[in-house]
């Protein structure tokens, strides 16, 4: 048992070297990179464009619920002026960077470990290795620098539809005055709120793009499943693994910055 | 084409192993390979052909060994050395290995955008003149799945060529594919090694057309090459092994002729 225990320590420090170089070593190729921009701009409309109708959706339904709850809840002690307060902060500081960052590994995620399984199962990353093409550089630096900017921007877009969800439920269909609402909004958020919301939205962005990339690039490292079973498994493990990062990240960035 | 004369051969195989765990896939296997050759390396499935065509192309690390090119060891230690023999090389997959998410165009243009620093016009002129010479270029704008299984071998090999290659490595290029079509790819292969002068090292099991195609021929068997040397001689060898992988229809019609001659066999009776 404590072997086992002592392989699986090593396999896990191991792995975490291994994904940690393969990241650094994919951001590095920046410089080298022939044509990266129009490959960015591809990443970016399969994360961004993509995936804006979930973002919306679930931006607009969280804002919603927020809205209806925290008027409930506020009611009770009279203090439903600070709805917007409650909805944006809420919003802002967590519900907003997690929750986009969910269905973004979700959507784009899951999609860009089995493409990239896909490709390794079909030794398309192997062609493009005897060409003398950097696979890495190509298929994993520009999903990298698009998810630096399409996790903030979707991040963004789920507060602000975010908000207007809370001002319908909380103003249009419980009766509270727009004008507190929005004015409890303005009070409440602070510039440092927005840093910590697009600091940890760029995290999130870049950790789980690296390990949907990393599982859909190694799928055919995978000793317990071979061909379409191993693109299978492959993309679950990436999404799992992506929804633990986000939330163990999200509480180490919450802890240094408050 | 050929270039026998030259003291330094082209590729150079040397002592090669390659294991698998406790498979050993390649022992000790040789192989030289003169420049504007049309070298064939011929065995049995499963006797680590495409093993020692990964392992020249550097997707798989011999275990031991040396592969030369051109007079230079190829390590991995040398990534100049490996960068070099990558810019002068080209393989061809078995399955062919299209990038599937680009157009036949992307395709085959993107060798030499990733690794040259042609304009943006000349590669998109090559590339058309890749896929003209291929007669593909009514094809440019479509993907890899909208093409037959031919036009994707045909799309692979403009992509091969691109890069105008000195060395040209294909793994099984007619596997899955009807005597007509392998024909059809054999003389593609044959056409395109005359017209722009690459050497050519295929991997095959196709005994018959390799033979009429073929400079050299290697045989691997049981990790090491049994047989090297000229298709006529080839043809006419008396080793067991050669003859045994050689005469096999041969083989297989002389059983089938001792089956119908013994006294309890009979011929399937076909109903309507």
């Amino acid at each position: 048992m404590v072997r086992a225990l002592g392989h699986s320590t090593i396999s896990l420090i191991h792995s975490l070297g291994e994904f940690a170089l393969f990241t650094l070593q994919s951001l590095g190729e920046t410089w080298r990179c022939r044509k990266l921009g129009r490959r960015v701009l591809r990443a970016l409309f399969e994360q961004g464009v993509r995936c804006l109708p979930v973002i919306l959706i679930v931006g607009a339904f969280t804002g919603l619920v927020l809205g209806l709850q925290g008027y409930h809840v506020l009611n009770r002690f009279g203090s439903e002026s600070l709805l917007g307060a409650l909805v944006s902060l809420s919003l802002v500081r967590e519900l907003g960077p997690v929750l986009a960052a969910l269905m973004l590994v979700g959507q784009a995620g899951s999609a860009l470990a089995a493409e990239l399984g896909i490709q390794r199962n079909s030794e398309q990353i192997a062609a493009l290795e005897t060409m003398g093409v950097n696979s890495r550089g190509y298929l994993v630096t520009p999903r990298l620098l698009a998810a630096l900017l399409a996790y903030p921007m979707q991040t963004a877009l789920f507060v602000s539809v975010g908000l207007w969800g809370g001002w319908l439920s909380g103003s249009l269909m419980l009766g509270l005055e727009a004008g507190v609402y929005w004015s409890s909004v303005e009070r409440a958020v602070e510039p440092a709120d927005v840093r910590e919301c697009m600091i940890k939205a760029g995290v999130f962005g870049l950790l789980t793009i690296a390990v949907c990339c990393y599982c859909g690039f190694n799928a055919h490292r995978n000793r317990a499943a071979t061909g379409a079973r191993a693109v299978s498994a492959s993309t679950t493990r990436a999404v799992v693994l992506s929804c633990i990062l986000v939330l163990a990240a999200d509480y180490v960035i919450t802890s240094f910055l408050m | 084409m050929n270039d026998l004369a030259s003291p330094v051969p082209l590729l150079s195989i040397r002592s090669i192993k390659k294991c698998f765990g406790d498979q050993v896939v390649l022992s000790d296997a040789n192989l030289v390979v003169h420049r504007g050759q049309v070298v064939t390396v011929l065995g049995r499935s499963g006797t680590g052909k495409s093993v020692l065509l990964k392992c020249l192309a550097g997707i798989e690390t011999p275990d031991g060994g040396s592969i030369w090119f051109d007079g230079k060891e190829l390590t991995d230690r040398d990534a100049q050395a490996r960068a070099e023999f990558r810019r002068r090389c080209s393989y061809l997959f078995q399955s062919n290995a299209l990038l599937d998410s680009l157009t036949a165009l992307e395709n085959v243009a993107l060798p030499l955008e990733q690794t040259t620093a042609l304009s943006e016009v000349e590669v998109m002129k090559r590339s058309l003149e890749a896929l003209r010479q291929l007669e593909l270029d009514n094809f440019a704008d479509r993907y890899p799945s909208q093409m037959s299984g031919g036009m994707q071998k045909r799309l692979a090999l403009a992509r091969a060529i691109v890069t105008r290659p000195e060395l040209v490595l294909f793994d099984e290029p007619t596997a899955g594919l009807d005597p007509q079509r392998r024909n059809a790819v054999f003389s593609m292969i044959v056409k395109y090694q005359r017209q722009f002068g690459f050497t050519a090292v295929i991997v095959t099991h196709d005994v018959a057309e390799v033979l009429v195609i073929s400079d050299h021929v290697a045989l691997l068997d049981a990790g090491t090459m049994r047989f090297e040397g000229k298709p006529e001689a080839f043809a006419k060898s008396d080793d067991p092994v050669v003859i045994d992988f050689r005469d096999s229809p041969a083989a297989l019609r002389q059983q089938i002729e001792g089956l119908r001659q013994e006294p309890h066999f009979s011929e399937p009776v076909v109903t309507s």
